[in-house]
């Protein structure tokens, strides 16, 4: 059974006393402890600090005092940001039993909104990677989909909301590490603008592009978490004075008819055809909803996932220099010091880590910065002037999260740039700093035969790196009559199969743009955009 | 090829990282793929175009993220040292590091 659980009818049900703070958490952890052993997206539970926590809710309630924002909700936390207390592992060995002295603003904002920590979610290793795979302590299950993945890094958080084990939760975004779980368990998942939320307390991957945002299973309850963590922090340099606008009352806003980008670049060839028929019926929605649609160019788009590897790897092997077996976590030991550090470092950290360790030392170095690393940059500052150039001509963009539906476990590990290339819609976002969210857009049919990836049915099993060549007609901004061509349904005729597989549409808007991000993604849902 | 066997072997150095014999020929075919794939950034003429560092610069003025430099408590050595591999309070215990 589904927990169909929401913020309101958390704060509505403990309001008029039909529940208690503490029975609810019970209910959770009962249904936590049933489900939990087949997800595997839990990897620790904090029973004591949330009964602590829901206990003091009760007594608010019991006194007649006023009720904060998120008073009793149960939320998990992706187990890469840090829990005073509790083990926070970043899903690898060399974290096993590290135990944070302090607790990430956004885990205390949450708290002091009223929020009941269930416990610590699955992730890749140091959010390294899309599908969860990598976790030193198991891949996680999508509920959706049970021999799907659940998308990643934040695989764990993504999959406890959508299972119901969960009333929402905290994920990481570095490239698409919120929004594409989000798409592939079918819910909504926000990345806000970098600096938006403080990083304060989340362990680092790469630090110009990582940002903390919500799952929820309603874009109004996505809103409603996004409003408590963020804001300027003193811990954090990078998190922005800006004004944090009132979510919640910017959603119940009728759109203005905005005037809404949809990229020619993100619609080439590459996307899964169901994906591309789901979107389009998405995008035909938005139309009825009054928006204007423009076709525009983001031309460095298909250098995006380039210049992402290079940045993201590099600034993770520096980063990542900390786990030398001195100050926590494991150490290997040995008489020599620095081969304490090689023994350590070799025996910790997973597969994927490593590659990238070796990768981002490889651009940073001697020989090699200009012609990598400077160059990566480089095209990043054209890839944030794409966005830029965009957004004088749009209020949003719409794309695809993901090029491909959840695919199947272990279909994907062996070949890791073919990894890389699904996040092709999302680190255009990470790498430009803007807000974004997946919101889900429709289902589809999983081929029956289990045997068979439902991604292998697209343009290739390994879809092209090339996203050049486009398959909708060229328009120019400037034609207004354009639209109705990227309204057109292509039908694949395909087997179908009882499990669906949830397909993602992503928004994103200008910097410190998430009212109209989220006003966007409240009405297409509102409209029946989950159903497309 | 963009990177070789002694390639990897040093940059594993540089980053003081352990790999097995059979790790080594692994990530050396498959960064060699993702080399070549991030060999398509040379397609664009990026001769005058101001290297990206990070997103901010322009959206915030450092004034605002400056603050006073004074002494605030943190009292958590205690805890930090608790967890440690080796600890000895005060100090984080290593292998010795000078030859007598």
């Amino acid at each position: 059974m589904t927990s169909t659980w929401t913020i309101d009818n958390v704060k509505e049900a403990l309001a008029g006393k039909k529940i208690s703070a503490r029975e609810l958490l019970a209910d959770f952890y009962k249904r936590i402890e049933a489900k939990n052993p087949e997800l595997n997206a839990y990897l620790a539970l904090t029973p004591e600090r949330a009964r602590r926590q829901a206990d003091r809710i009760d007594s608010l309630i019991a006194s007649n005092n006023p009720l904060p924002p998120l008073a009793g909700v149960p939320v998990a936390i992706k187990d890469v940001i840090s829990t005073r207390g509790t083990k926070t592992t970043c899903g690898s060995k060399i974290l096993e039993n590290y135990i944070p002295p302090y607790d990430a603003t956004a885990v205390e904002r949450l708290e002091a909104a009223g929020a009941v920590i269930l416990g610590k979610t699955n992730c890749d290793e140091f959010a390294m990677g899309s599908s969860n795979e990598n976790s030193a302590y198991g891949p996680v299950k999508n509920p959706v989909a049970p021999d799907c993945v659940p998308g990643g890094s934040s695989g764990g958080s993504a999959a406890v909301v959508a299972a119901g084990l969960a009333v929402a939760s905290l994920g990481t975004d570095t490239g698409g590490s919120i929004r594409q779980p989000g798409s592939f368990c079918g819910i909504p998942a926000m990345m806000g603008s970098y600096g938006r939320v403080s990083r304060y307390g989340l362990i680092a991957f790469a630090s110009s592009l990582d940002r903390i945002g919500p799952f929820a299973t309603k874009v109004r309850d996505a809103a409603a978490i996004l409003q408590t963590i963020a804001g300027r922090d003193p811990h954090d340099s990078t998190s922005t004075t800006a004004l944090v606008p009132d979510y919640l009352a910017e959603l119940a806003k009728p759109l203005k008819r905005p005037r809404i980008g949809i990229p020619k670049e993100y619609f080439a060839e590459g996307m899964d055809p169901r994906v591309r028929q789901k979107i389009e019926a998405g995008i035909a929605l938005f139309r009825k909803l009054g928006c204007e649609l423009l076709e525009i160019r983001m031309p460095h788009t298909d250098y995006a996932i380039a210049a992402y590897y290079i940045i993201a790897t590099a600034e993770a092997s520096s980063n990542l220099a900390r786990y030398d077996g001195v100050r926590y976590g494991l150490r290997v030991p040995d008489d020599s010091l620095l081969a304490m550090y090689r023994k350590t470092r070799g025996a910790g950290f997973g597969a994927e880590v490593k590659r990238r360790i070796v990768l981002g030392t490889y651009v940073l170095s001697a020989g090699y910065y200009d012609a990598y690393y400077l160059k990566g940059q480089k095209v990043r500052a054209l890839i944030a002037q794409d966005f830029r150039d965009a957004f004088t001509k749009v209020d949003a963009i719409l794309t695809p999260t993901s090029p491909v539906p959840p695919f199947k476990l272990g279909e994907r590990t062996s070949d890791p740039l073919q990894m890389y290339l699904a996040d092709i819609y999302t680190v255009t976002g990470s790498l430009a700093g803007v807000p974004g969210i997946s919101v889900p857009c429709g289902k589809i049919d999983a081929p029956p035969d289990s045997s068979s990836s439902p991604s292998a049915s697209g343009v290739g099993a390994r879809f092209s790196a090339s996203l050049s060549e486009s398959n909708l007609p060229a328009k120019s901004v400037a034609d207004n009559k354009s639209e109705g061509s990227l309204l057109a349904t292509r039908h694949s005729p395909l087997p179908t199969s009882s499990i669906k597989l949830p397909v993602g549409l992503q928004i994103f808007g200008p910097p410190f743009g998430e009212a109209r991000v989220l006003q966007l993604a409240h009405a297409f849902e509102q409209a029946g955009g989950p159903e497309v | 090829m963009k990177i070789s066997r002694e390639d990897v072997l040093r940059v594993a150095e540089l980053a003081y990282l352990d790999l097995r014999e059979s790790e080594l020929e692994t990530y050396r075919a498959q960064i060699d793929e993702i080399l070549e794939y991030i060999g398509k950034l040379n397609e664009l003429d990026t001769s005058r175009v101001e290297p990206m560092a990070q997103v901010l610069a322009e959206q915030q003025s450092t004034d605002a993220t400056l603050r006073e430099d004074l002494t605030v408590p943190c009292a958590v050595a205690e805890d930090v040292l608790q967890h440690a591999p080796d600890p000895e309070p005060p100090y984080f215990r290593v292998p010795k590091v000078i030859e007598r």
